[in-house]
C-alpha cells in the first residue's frame, strides 16, 4: 500500500526520496518483515530523524538506502538519490555512490574506522577513490575537514590511529570522513548514543552547524526524544517497520495524534514526573517474523477497536502535510 | 514481608544511623606496559570518595563515562577490594574484626546490572538462577524455589510461563525483572542499581522504574540509583551525588542539585542535557572537548580544565566538599560543594536565591 505520508512539497526536488521500502529476511524458517512499506522524501538541508524504539526498523532503512544489506535481505521500493535511481544498481554503480553522494556515520566510531590507518590516511583514501585527486591533495583537504569538524590541531590529529583518540574525538573524525566528498545525504545512525551527555550536545550542535554549512540533507535514527526534539525539522515515528506518524519537530512533541508517539513521549522520564508514576506502554513491541494483521501496535494499544486488527491502517494526512497511520485518528486527536 | 515492616528485625542502629556509611573509598589501577610489563601509569578512578546513604532514602549517583560510578558501586559490594577508605553498614564496619564479613554484608546489600544478559547464567532457568544466591546461602531447595517463583510474579512475570525459561528467551525488560528479584532474592535492604535501566527501551525502561519504585515501598528498601541519565536520576533519587573524574563534586537534595547547582561542572552537565521543547533548543556549548583521561587527571581540581572560572588557586589543591560559599544552607540533608571559587559557584542559569 503506498504511503501519501512525508510527501515533499511540490515546488521543491528532493535530493533524497524513498518510495515504499518495505525489507525482509527471509531466512530457512523465519521471515523477518523489518521495514514494511516506508516512503519519505528530503530536501537540500532538511533534517529527518527517525524516532523508534530497537527493533522497530529504523537502523535497517537506512542500511538499505546505503546498500549495507546482507545478501538474503529482499529490498523492495523505489529510492532515488539525486533524481537518480539507486535501488538495484550493480555494486561498483553503489560503491561510487556510497562516501560520495550519500554516506554515512555510525553509533561506534571504533568499529566504522579502520584501526590500522590514520585518520589522515583513511579520508584522504576516500578522496582519491571517489574524485581521483592526488594523495597530496587529498591530505590538504583531509586536513581542511578535520578543520572543519573543529578538531584541535588538525595537522597533529591526521597522523593519529582511531585509538589515540577519545570518544568524542572520534566521532569527530568519523564526520570528516563522512563529509570528505561532500554528499548531498548524510545518514547518521545513532551518531550519539554512545557518548557522555556533555559530549553528544557538542556533536549535535555540529551537525547543525555543518548542515548549514554544507547544504547536505540528514535522516537522523535515534532512540531519544530529546536527541530528535534538538537535531530534527521533522520527525518520523516508526513502528514495527512502518511509520506510524509524521510531522513537524513541533507537531511531533506538542500533538502527538498516534497513540504510540503519545504512550513514547508520556514513558520518556523527566524531572517534573518526580513523585508520580510513570505512564507506560503495557507489553512488548511484536515479533517481526509474525506480525498481526492491522496495526502493529493493536495488542497494546489502549484504544484498540475491532476495526484496527482487520486490515490495512488509514493514512490521514493533515493539512500541514503531517501524517499519522490510525484507524481512530479522528477521535485521538480529541483526546 | 509488607509495607508495614517499618521495623526491620535487622534494623541496629534506628533510623538516625545511616544504612551505609562510605569514608575516603580509594582504588587507583595500575597501567602496565614497557618491556617488562612495568607500571606505567595509574588510574584514579575512584580517588577519597565518602558519602552516606540513609536508610529508606534513594541516593542517586550520576556523572559521565571514567567518573568512578560504577567502580564505586563494586567496591561496595567488594567485587574488587578497595585500596583504602571503610565501609559501614548499619554501624557495623564490613570486613574487619569487630564488623560483619564481607558474606553478611552481601546478604543485605545486592546488585542490579546494565548487561542484563551477561549477568545471567545462560545454561540457568530463570528459577534456577533466582534460587541460586539462597540455596548457597542455606535455604533448603524446595523453598527456594517456591520463593523463586513468588519473586517472579513479584516482578511482574508469570511463574508458570517464565521460571523454566532460559535467559535467551526473554526480552531485555523481562531479563531485567529476572535480575531485579534475584537481586531480592536474599531480602536486601540495600539495592544497588548500577545502570539497571539504561540498555532498555523508552517504555520499557518507564515500566521497570515503576516496578522498582513498587518494591521499594513493598520491601522497605534503599537504593543506590548509579545513571549516566540526568532525567532518570532527578526521576528516582531523594539525594543526588555529582562525580568527575574519580571524585564527588557536588551533593545534595535533588532539588537543591537540580534547580540550583553550585558547581560548574554540574551546571555544565545539565546545560547538556537535550530539552524537549523544539522551540529552545540548546545554542551553545555548554562544555568543550572530553573529559580527561583518568590517567594522570589534572592537579588541584580535576575539573579546572575545562572550567570556565579556573584560576591559580585550582590547580593548586584539591577543593574540599564543603558548604556552599554563599552561606546559604539548606534544611534537612546538606549540600555540599567542591569548588574553590564563591563566584564560579553563584554564576547560576537560573535566577539565584529562588
Amino acid at each position: 500500500m503506498p504511503d501519501i505520508g512525508l510527501a515533499p512539497a511540490p515546488t521543491d526536488t528532493p535530493v533524497l526520496q524513498v518510495d515504499d521500502l518495505t525489507v525482509r529476511f527471509k531466512r530457512r524458517n523465519t521471515d523477518v518483515a523489518a521495514v514494511n512499506g516506508a516512503t519519505f522524501a528530503l530536501r537540500r538541508g532538511e533534517t529527518l530523524t527517525i524516532l523508534g524504539e530497537s527493533g522497530s526498523g529504523k537502523s535497517v532503512s537506512l542500511k538499505a538506502l546505503m546498500g549495507l544489506l546482507p545478501g538474503y535481505a529482499q529490498i523492495q521500493g523505489k529510492i532515488w538519490l539525486d533524481g537518480k535511481e539507486i535501488l538495484g544498481l550493480p555494486p561498483a554503480e553503489l560503491a561510487k555512490l556510497r562516501g560520495g553522494a550519500i554516506s554515512m556515520i555510525f553509533q561506534e566510531p571504533m568499529a566504522a574506522l579502520d584501526p590500522v590507518y590514520t585518520i589522515g590516511e583513511q579520508i584522504a583514501e576516500t578522496i582519491v577513490q571517489h574524485e581521483g585527486v592526488d594523495h597530496r591533495t587529498a591530505m590538504l583537504r583531509a586536513r581542511g575537514l578535520l578543520e572543519r569538524v573543529k578538531i584541535p590541531s588538525p595537522e597533529r590529529r591526521l597522523k593519529n590511529y582511531p585509538h589515540e583518540m577519545s570518544g568524542g574525538m572520534r566521532q569527530r573524525a568519523m564526520i570528516a570522513l563522512a563529509l570528505a566528498c561532500s554528499p548531498s545525504v548524510l545518514l547518521a545512525d545513532e551518531p550519539t548514543t554512545a557518548l557522555d551527555v556533555t559530549v553528544q550536545i557538542q556533536v549535535l550542535l555540529l551537525l547543525r552547524q555543518l548542515q548549514q554549512e554544507l547544504g547536505m540533507a540528514i535522516v537522523f535514527v535515534t532512540h531519544d526524544v530529546g536527541v530528535a526534539a534538538e537535531i530534527s525539522d521533522r520527525i518520523a515515528v516508526m513502528y514495527a517497520g512502518r511509520f506510524v506518524e509524521s510531522g513537524t519537530t513541533r507537531e511531533i512533541m506538542r500533538d502527538p495524534r498516534h497513540p504510540y508517539t503519545q504512550g513514547l513521549l508520556a514513558s520518556t522520564v523527566h524531572g517534573a514526573m518526580r513523585g508520580a508514576k510513570l505512564e507506560t506502554i503495557p507489553g512488548t513491541p511484536p515479533n517481526l517474523a509474525s506480525l498481526p494483521p492491522g496495526c502493529a501496535f493493536a495488542p497494546r494499544c489502549r484504544y484498540a477497536i475491532d476495526a484496527c486488527r482487520a486490515g490495512d491502517v488509514p493514512v490521514v494526512t493533515g493539512p500541514t502535510g503531517a501524517m499519522v497511520r490510525c484507524v481512530r485518528a479522528a477521535e485521538t486527536v480529541a483526546a | 514481608m509488607s509495607a508495614a515492616m517499618k521495623l526491620d528485625p535487622r534494623d541496629r542502629g534506628g533510623p538516625a544511623q545511616p544504612l551505609l556509611s562510605v569514608e575516603g573509598l580509594k582504588k587507583y589501577f595500575p597501567v602496565r606496559g614497557g618491556l617488562l610489563n612495568r607500571q606505567v601509569a595509574t588510574v584514579q578512578a575512584v580517588d577519597d570518595v565518602s558519602f552516606s546513604v540513609r536508610k529508606g532514602e534513594t541516593l542517586g549517583i550520576v556523572g559521565e563515562s571514567g567518573c568512578g560510578k560504577s567502580t564505586t558501586a563494586r567496591l561496595l559490594m567488594r567485587l574488587m577490594d578497595p585500596d583504602s577508605g571503610s565501609i559501614v553498614f548499619d554501624g557495623d564496619p564490613v570486613g574487619e574484626r569487630a564488623g560483619i564479613t564481607v558474606n553478611e554484608m552481601r546478604r543485605q546489600m545486592q546488585m542490579v546490572f546494565q548487561d542484563s544478559y551477561t549477568s545471567l547464567n545462560p545454561r540457568m532457568t530463570m528459577a534456577e538462577s533466582i534460587a541460586y544466591a539462597p540455596r548457597m546461602h542455606g535455604t533448603p531447595r524446595k523453598e527456594a524455589f517456591d520463593r523463586a517463583e513468588t519473586l517472579l510474579a513479584q516482578v511482574g512475570l508469570n511463574p508458570r510461563q517464565y521460571a523454566r525459561r532460559y535467559p535467551h528467551e526473554l526480552s531485555g525488560g523481562q531479563r531485567q525483572r529476572v535480575n531485579i528479584a534475584r537481586a531480592l532474592a536474599l531480602e536486601p535492604r540495600l539495592v544497588i542499581l548500577d545502570e539497571a535501566v539504561a540498555a532498555l527501551d523508552k517504555s520499557v525502561e518507564a515500566q521497570v522504574l515503576n516496578l522498582l519504585g513498587d518494591l521499594k515501598s513493598r520491601f522497605n528498601l534503599t537504593y543506590l540509583f548509579i545513571s549516566h541519565d540526568l532525567n532518570v536520576v532527578e526521576y528516582m533519587s531523594d539525594r543526588v551525588m555529582v562525580m568527575y573524574l574519580g571524585r564527588v563534586v557536588e551533593t545534595g537534595p535533588v532539588e537543591q542539585i537540580y534547580r540550583k547547582p553550585r558547581h560548574p561542572y554540574t551546571r555544565a552537565l545539565f546545560a547538556s542535557k537535550p530539552t524537549l521543547d523544539p522551540d529552545r533548543r540548546t545554542t551553545e556549548m555548554p562544555l568543550t572537548g572530553d573529559p580527561p583521561n583518568p590517567i594522570n587527571p589534572p592537579s588541584g581540581c580535576r575539573f579546572r580544565t575545562r572550567c570556565a572560572f579556573a584560576q591559580a588557586v585550582c590547580a593548586e589543591k584539591p577543593p574540599p566538599l564543603a558548604a556552599p560559599l554563599d552561606g546559604e544552607t539548606a534544611e534537612g540533608a546538606p549540600h555540599l560543594v567542591a569548588c574553590h571559587l564563591p563566584e564560579a559557584q553563584a554564576a547560576m542559569g537560573v535566577s539565584a536565591h529562588a
